[in-house]
């Protein structure tokens, strides 16, 4: 049960819950011996996020500054912030271990996470920037019933963000009992209450700051890793493979796909989810708010991507090189066995990675990385979350657009604390739970109930409010259902014997689900309200396409 | 007023050249986008081996290795296409409009 535990963590991490069988790719976390490089490395990152913060402070005065850094950003710091996004603890540590132990797979499931952004790219990024302002919400309400379909914005977004929520503060606690040898509740309270002060004092410019800071940390750490370790075969790409194709357990079949996608129907459920997931997922559309235009919104798209590209196939180099450095060293395992069990558990194929080509130092240089991107992650969390309570639900739905900046501000504050609190005490709370499901589960959600009524109300003229909340809370129920009803929760965490739905991945299933209610309803709506809401598209539809009236823009 | 601002864009020729040259270039990519990665899954899915060959007799590394990183750069390639013509044809096409619009309007 132990082991479980321990698997779904990592898993959860990396949302990929399906996974959950895989076995080995993880292994367990138990607590190390204090790492004294790491948490001075760490503190040093708090000084000067600390410092970033104060500053900011200064400068959040608005409600923009707030939500979007004031529209500030230039493209070039967005695409980092957006590759700090994406790129978390999990990504360094879970597809390590897993190029490490499964080879190609773990290449694969990096171009699925991939593939989304050229989609938002093409389909999303500049209609987004000329119709948003703080939230998605304020595309999917332009032309709707503002109280209703915010409030259901709302729900969906937090719905979303509880559950990436407790998957990155349980994974926290894990990781850092594990890198720093510290207590997991004194992780938990460690990165909720850092948390707190970014996002409380320094919104959206603090949040982005971090992000951008870890961002480059990490694509350096990654790098100088790499480097090293790719050194010691002469930087020769055939030369790795050849040897770790000759000691890998898996031999030959190493470089090609092995079982983990082997289900067509999971596969194809399993990209859809993580593509347009991305495409929902609240903390990530934000950031297309913080830039001044639709301009500097492709830009920002293209360095992410590039970033985002760059560092997996890094990761994937640095996995072929564990399997020779790591893998047949028998210092790396319990008892000195190689081929045993890897002291830490699967996922610290990295971390021994670093301690090989660059002692201590390199270690703990990596684990403060590790330990500051959890913190950036659940800080863009924790914004997105408090500005679906203040911006939608408070200022638009309860105040009906007539609350003042100031008080709005405080709301958002306010938000931003308790759900601090509530992350804290859902990690607590889920130590030993099962959570692989909970980031499947907001993946799920956001293509599920946020992305389809998205993407209709940018490009479906024929939406009404009524097909907005069909769709929207159709996406969402199903979603969850599914998820409850799936091998993941409904076996695993229920206990019951076999599952009632088949498969683990809900994207498949409820994103079409979604379309068609979102459908149905707004064709089968024919009241006066709905007429005008048709009408109003038109509008809509040229500021979409030139930016005009876009805020932040309508300044020149 | 800005409603009639919207009207009026919308009445210029220009507009519509702008929206159906954008969309084609946008869907285009996207699906080539989207064949390319689903074709990949559909390949790793049904017929895995055909990934495991060795590009070249004797070579080490697989097609699915080189299928992908092609993609990797290739992808990434079209996302700096479309930004470049976006971030010039597109937005001064955009600017003009506007500019237009506005002429109208006094």
């Amino acid at each position: 049960m132990h082991r479980i535990i321990q698997l779904a963590t990592t898993l959860g991490l990396l949302g990929l819950s399906h996974l959950a069988l895989a076995a080995d790719a993880v292994g367990a976390t138990e607590k190390q011996a204090t790492n004294w490089h790491a948490i001075i490395m760490f503190c040093i990152f708090v000084a000067m996020t600390m410092g970033i913060t104060y500053w900011a402070a200064s400068r959040t005065k608005s409600t923009s500054d707030f939500y979007t850094a004031g529209g500030g950003i230039t493209g070039f710091q967005n695409g980092l912030a957006i590759a700090g996004d994406y790129m978390s603890a999990a990504t360094l540590l879970g597809l390590t271990a897993m190029v490490y132990m499964q080879g190609y797979d773990g290449y694969i499931y990096m171009l699925c996470f991939f593939a989304g952004w050229p989609i938002i790219l093409f389909l999303m990024a500049e209609r987004l920037r000329n119709l948003g302002k703080f939230t998605f919400s304020d595309i999917t309400a332009y032309r709707l019933d503002q109280g209703k379909v915010r409030t259901m914005a709302a729900i969906s977004s937090l719905t979303v963000v509880c559950f990436y929520l407790i998957a990155q503060m349980v994974g926290a606690g894990q990781l850092i009992k594990l890198l720093f040898g510290l207590d997991y509740n004194v992780a938990i309270f460690a990165v909720g209450l850092l948390m707190m002060v970014y996002v409380t004092f320094g919104g959206m410019v603090a949040t982005t700051w971090v992000q951008i800071i870890k961002a480059c940390m990490l694509l350096f750490g990654g790098t100088l890793v790499m480097f090293l370790a790719f050194s010691q075969f002469d930087f020769s790409f055939s030369n790795l493979l050849e040897k770790a194709t000759a000691v890998h357990k898996l031999g030959d079949k190493l470089m090609s796909p092995g079982s983990l996608l082997a289900d067509p129907i999971t596969a194809i459920s399993l990209g859809l989810g993580l593509m347009f997931g991305t495409a929902g997922l609240p903390h990530i559309l934000m950031r297309f708010f913080t830039v001044s235009d639709a301009k500097e919104a492709r830009k920002s798209v293209l360095y992410a991507s590039g970033f985002v590209a760059y560092f997996f196939n890094v990761i994937f180099l640095m996995g072929l090189c564990g399997i020779l450095i790591v893998g047949q060293n028998p210092e790396f395992f319990e008892g000195g066995v190689v081929g045993g069990k890897l002291i830490g558990g699967g996922n610290m194929v990295a971390m021994h990675l670093a301690n090989a080509v660059g002692g201590n130092m390199l270690l703990g240089f990596l684990a403060a990385v590790a330990f500051a991107t959890i913190l950036a992650v659940v800080s863009g969390l924790a914004l997105a979350g408090a500005s679906a309570i203040s911006h939608d639900i408070y200022a638009r739905v309860i105040k009906k657009g007539q609350a003042s900046e100031a008080s709005e501000i405080r709301v958002s504050r306010i938000a931003t604390i308790c759900l601090g609190f509530v992350a804290i005490v859902l990690g607590i709370a889920f130590e030993k739970q099962n959570i692989a499901f909970m980031v499947g589960l907001a993946f799920g959600v956001a293509a599920a109930a946020n992305f389809p009524v998205l993407i209709l109300s940018m490009y479906w003229k024929g939406l009404t409010t009524r097909g907005a909340l069909w769709g929207g809370y159709g996406g969402l129920v199903s979603a969850v259902l599914f998820v409850v009803f799936s091998k993941s929760v409904w076996v695993d965490v229920l206990g019951n014997a076999a599952p009632l739905f088949p498969y683990t991945q809900p994207a498949l299933f409820a994103m079409p689900l979604a379309f068609l209610l979102a459908f149905i309803f707004s064709k089968s709506d024919s009241s006066v309200r709905a007429g005008k809401e048709i009408e109003a598209f038109e509008d809509q539809y040229v500021r979409a396409q030139t930016g005009f009236g876009a805020s932040g823009a309508a300044k020149h | 007023m800005s409603s009639a601002m919207y009207e009026r864009m919308r009445a210029n020729p220009k507009f519509l050249e702008l929206v159906s040259r954008r969309e084609r270039f946008a869907w285009t990519l996207a699906a080539i986008v989207l064949t390319m990665f689903y074709g990949f899954v559909m390949v790793v899915a049904f017929s895995p081996a055909s990934l495991g060959q060795p590009i070249a007799e004797g070579s080490m590394v697989t097609v699915g290795v080189a299928v992908e990183l092609f993609m990797f750069i290739f992808f990434w390639v079209l996302t700096a296409l479309y930004v470049r013509r976006a971030n010039t044809e597109f937005d001064a096409m955009t600017q003009e409009i506007v500019k237009e619009a506005w002429k109208e309007n006094k």
